[in-house]
Formats: structure tokens, sequence, C-alpha cells
């Protein structure tokens, strides 16, 4: 029987970002409009496999992924075993305008997670214009943490195990055993203090309750959609977050956790193929 | 649920844990003895290598325990429905949300925060809270 490849194709390339060469890996699937993701802190690309494999999407969207630097297969920037990794705002930002560019997308939906559901408000308040659409899932202006971060970069914990542990939670009981444990399976293997690092833009970098003033849904729409499950990013962090934004669309998901994308393909489907049939509609 | 029925459940732990060998060996790097309480009422499990050893229900005064779970009986209830209801799914969500207090020496829970999880859930995979999620 002859071997069936996926659609999903990856590639590498290497970026400046922050000044400094980064070898990234992106993945991609589908022809139409783009759609770039972004995966949550501490995971990688494979959390859109099933959005990339989902036919009712690529036959209408280019689906695009990366790895951010440290996260899946790509590489942390050069010396970095002698500092500490933190994502900033300023980072994250950047690194997401810069592939936009250097893959020459022409004014393409931005759908992120968690941390990138979080720093779509960012780019929607100061990058809005150029792009077609936002999507935030388990998005908010900010949170409150709700465990101590310095459990997952010590030498006496094991910070893959931990960090798993800790995540497994913002998983909806309703996920099917082999979504959830897949999606587990990035927190099991990302680097020491990758995800730590992430938390850091999430919670020392990242209250954007001083911009969300400045977004402007007339001219780039946004979608927020919230796991009902997450008690990380809450459905009331979500709701109060739209409440700021005159046009924000907001969506609580039911059944669904922090990774709807990856836990539950087949019920987040249900919620975002029609956010994406409205966006090629308009 | 009362606080008793609620320890009552506890009680069942070695009959729950002991058999499932993966969730065992998991533990293998466990021996400890820490707090849950239902309610009101203390109830000390004692593990052994990943094997849940004893559970004591209001045990003698004056117990060494390394950290505790404490939660009320109606949020023990929920928590081992078999389809519990957001905010109480997950002994974090419990946390979180100020139904549950985690105190003591968090380093034995943390190293082995998986196998714990596994422990208070195991009441959930057999049964113990009921489906009727209420």
């Amino acid at each position: 029987m002859a071997l069936e490849f996926e659609p999903i194709a990856g590639r590498y390339a290497t970026l400046e970002l922050d000044g400094r060469l980064c070898r990234l890996y992106f993945e991609e699937a589908g022809r139409g409009i783009p759609l770039l993701c972004l995966h949550t802190a501490g995971a990688d690309t494979r959390q859109y496999r099933h959005l990339m494999l989902d036919a009712a999407v690529t036959e209408h969207y280019r689906v695009i992924a990366f790895d951010m630097p440290w996260h899946g297969k790509s590489f942390p920037p050069p010396g970095y075993q002698d500092e500490e990794y933190r994502l900033t705002t300023q980072a994250y930002t950047g690194a997401i305008l810069a592939v936009a560019e250097a893959l020459e997308l022409d004014r393409p939906v931005l759908l992120g997670c968690s941390i990138g559901g979080r720093i779509v408000l960012d780019i929607a308040a100061r990058h809005g214009g150029r792009f077609r659409a936002l999507i935030g899932l388990q998005a908010a202006d900010h949170q409150t943490p709700w465990y101590d971060a310095e459990w997952l970069h010590r030498p006496d914990v094991h910070g893959g195990e931990v960090s798993a542990a800790l995540v497994s939670g913002l998983i909806a009981p309703q996920a099917p055993e082999i979504h959830r444990w897949e999606t587990l399976w990035a927190y099991l293997q990302s680097g020491p203090g990758v995800f730590r690092g992430d938390l850091h833009f999430y919670r020392e970098d990242s209250d954007f309750r001083d911009r969300t003033h400045l977004i402007d849904t007339a001219r780039c729409p946004l979608y927020l959609l919230t796991g009902a499950y997450d008690y990380s990013c809450t459905p009331e962090d979500t709701i109060r977050t739209a409440e700021a934004i005159p046009g924000a669309r907001v969506e609580i998901m039911p059944a669904l956790g922090h990774f709807p994308m990856s836990e539950n393909p087949e019920r987040f489907r249900r919620h975002i193929l029609p956010v994406l049939d409205e966006i090629r509609g308009a | 649920m009362t606080d008793e029925e609620v320890a009552a459940v506890l009680e069942r732990l070695p009959a729950l844990v002991n058999g499932d060998g993966s969730l065992v060996r998991r533990g293998r790097y466990l021996t400890t003895r820490f707090l849950i309480g239902a309610g009101a009422l203390p109830v000390l499990v004692e593990v052994r290598e990943g094997a849940i050893a004893d559970v004591a229900v209001s045990p003698p005064p004056m117990q060494s325990w390394r950290f505790a779970i404490r939660a009320g009986a109606d949020a023990w209830r929920r928590f081992w429905q078999a389809e519990p209801e957001p905010g109480y799914h997950d002994l974090l969500a419990m946390t979180r949300f100020g139904t549950a207090r985690i105190e003591g020496d968090l380093h034995p829970l943390m190293a082995n925060l998986r196998y714990v999880k596994e422990v208070l859930e195991a009441p959930r995979r057999a049964g113990a809270g009921g489906g009727d999620g209420a």
C-alpha cells in the first residue's frame, strides 16, 4: 500500500528577529486567504494540524503556522545557553509582523491561542490595519496568575512533567483521550524554562487594559472565542475584555478548554468554521 | 454528600489506586504522607512508592504530613462527577477559584503532580460521584 502523505508541508527559514538570526520552522496547508496561526505558551505548530487537515478550511485558506524561537523545531537564538528566556510583547509582536512580512502575506487573518490570543489584542490595537481579521482563542486583556511559575524550571522538578500536569486541567473533560494526550505531549517535550519564559510575557509584560480602547473593529474585525472549561483565561476574562472593545465578537464554547484546536478538533470546527466563512464573505 | 461520605470515598483509595499498575509506577519515587480535608474531617493518606499504604480518617492528634489539600464536601462531590462542571473538573481549577486550598511543603506535590491529581481523580473514574452532573 502506497504511503499517503498529509497535505501539510514543513520548511525552515532563517529570519532576523530582535536583531538576531533565528532559524524558524514553518508549516502550511491549503490555498487562498492567508491564515497565520500562533501556538500557545510552551507548545508548537502541531496544535494546528487538525485545522490544516480540514478541507473545509484549506479550500479557502492558506493555513500557516510557525514555531516561535525556542519552541518545537525552531532553535533558540545563538547564545541561548547563557541567557534566561523571557518573552516580551515587543519581541512577540515583532516576530509576528516579521514573519507576515517575510512571507509576503497580503493582509492575512491572524489566529492565536492563549499567549497567541493575548498578543492578538496588541496587534489589534497597534497594527490592525495590516490584517484582514483577528481571532483570539482563550484571549483576555490580562490575567490573574493561578500558580507559581517558579515550579516550571528547577532541577528538582521535571519541567516537562510538571508543565503538562499543570495544563492538563485546562483541557475540558469531554476531550477525546488521543487529542488530550497529543496536546500534553508538546508540554512534556518543551525545552527547559521555555513555558516559564512565555509566561513572563503572559504575566509580567502584557496587561493590555491600557490599549484595548485603541482597537477599531470596523477597520479589522476581532473575534474572541473561549472554551468554557478554561480556568486560566476564564470565559469571564474574555467577556470582560470584549465588553471594552466596541464591535468585538465573543463566543463561549461549551465542552472545550484552553486548547480548542488541538484538544477537540471536531467540536472546535463547529465554532471556527462559521467565523472563517464570515471573514471570507466580508 | 456529607464530610463522612467524602471520607468513606477516600477510604477506598487503596483499592482504587493499588490495582492500577501504571498509576503506581508513576508514583514509584513518592513516599510521603499527605492530608486531605474532607470538609471538617481530616483524612491522612500514606503513600509508599506509589501505592496507597494507609488511609486514616480522623487520625490521632499531632500527626505530621508534607502537604494538605482541603475542600468542602460539596466541592469533592462535584469534583468526582463523571462529567464535572467547569471549575470543579481539576484540582487546580478548584484552588484557582478558592473552593480548594493547598498547604504545606508543595515540593512532593509538584514533583509528582500528575500522580497526585490522578489519585484524587480515582474515585471519579470509579463512578463515586455519580453522573447526574448536579
